[in-house]
């Protein structure tokens, strides 16, 4: 279980991201975050976003159209 | 991982010079600024000519369909265009307008308002031009909370000092 969770299903970009930067203000450091979203595009974005804040993309992968990330904040 | 540290020393930043303030163009420069911003960047913004009216507390975007052959709208299946002579009927483009907005909204796209408001929260760094300001005789009280005035000069030490520069 992750340390937080966010649903951004039915969302379209950039308010994956937005709403993924915002959610891990409130996880503590070394924690993680699962966000779960359907734009198809989260996933290119999800690792850019990590590649240049540092955090860590521990997982990501996609279920029936929703696509799932959980993210290490290590930064 | 790519450096987030820019090679003056600090965090990575950007600037944007907005010039276009219909619908559509005032997505791309709010969902670039917002998501560098998310990224850890400094982020200006310089809005200027056409793209100053985006800071306005009251914000009523429209777009045009008028000469804009690139704009097509999916309707039943179909992608859909608009012919010159229909688009300067009176009522098309409000309509047009209100048509882009339903259909961003059913595809979970954010308002022009709502972005704009995760700027400022995000403290990207806003510069109304002073000279648009005189030009369409527009005041700070006219504005939303949070630009600052400048000119050419200002927006010019801003771009010296960021990593990546656009102009929209």
């Amino acid at each position: 279980m992750a340390d937080q969770l966010l649903d951004a299903t039915g969302l379209n970009c950039p308010l994956p991201i937005l709403k993924a930067k915002k959610a891990l203000k409130d996880v503590p450091p070394g924690g993680t975050l699962e966000i779960l979203a359907t734009d198809p595009g989260s996933v290119a974005d999800f690792q850019a976003f990590c590649r240049i804040t540092g955090n860590e993309l521990l997982e990501h992968g996609e279920q029936g159209g929703v696509y799932r990330f959980v993210l290490k904040k290590t930064a | 991982m790519v450096s987030q540290v820019s090679l003056t020393g600090g965090a990575k930043s950007m600037s944007l010079i907005v010039t276009k303030g219909t619908l559509d163009w005032a997505y791309p420069p709010f969902i670039l600024a917002t998501t560098a911003a998310a990224m850890g960047l400094n982020v200006s913004m310089f809005f200027t000519f056409y793209g100053l009216p985006l800071l306005l507390k009251d914000l009523d975007l429209k777009l045009s369909p008028l000469g804009n052959p690139a704009m097509k709208m999916p309707v039943m299946g179909a992608q859909m265009g608009m012919p010159n002579l229909v688009s300067l009927i009176p009522g098309v483009e409000a309509a047009a307008s209100k048509m882009m907005k339903n259909l961003m909204a059913k595809k979970g796209v954010a308002s022009i308002p709502e972005l704009r408001a995760l700027a400022i929260e995000a403290d990207v760094r806003m510069i109304a031009c002073q000279m648009t300001m005189d030009l369409f005789e527009y005041t700070l009280d006219d504005m939303i909370e949070g630009p600052e005035l400048g000119g050419a000069a200002t927006y010019i030490e801003v771009a010296t000092q960021s990593d990546i520069n656009l102009f929209i």
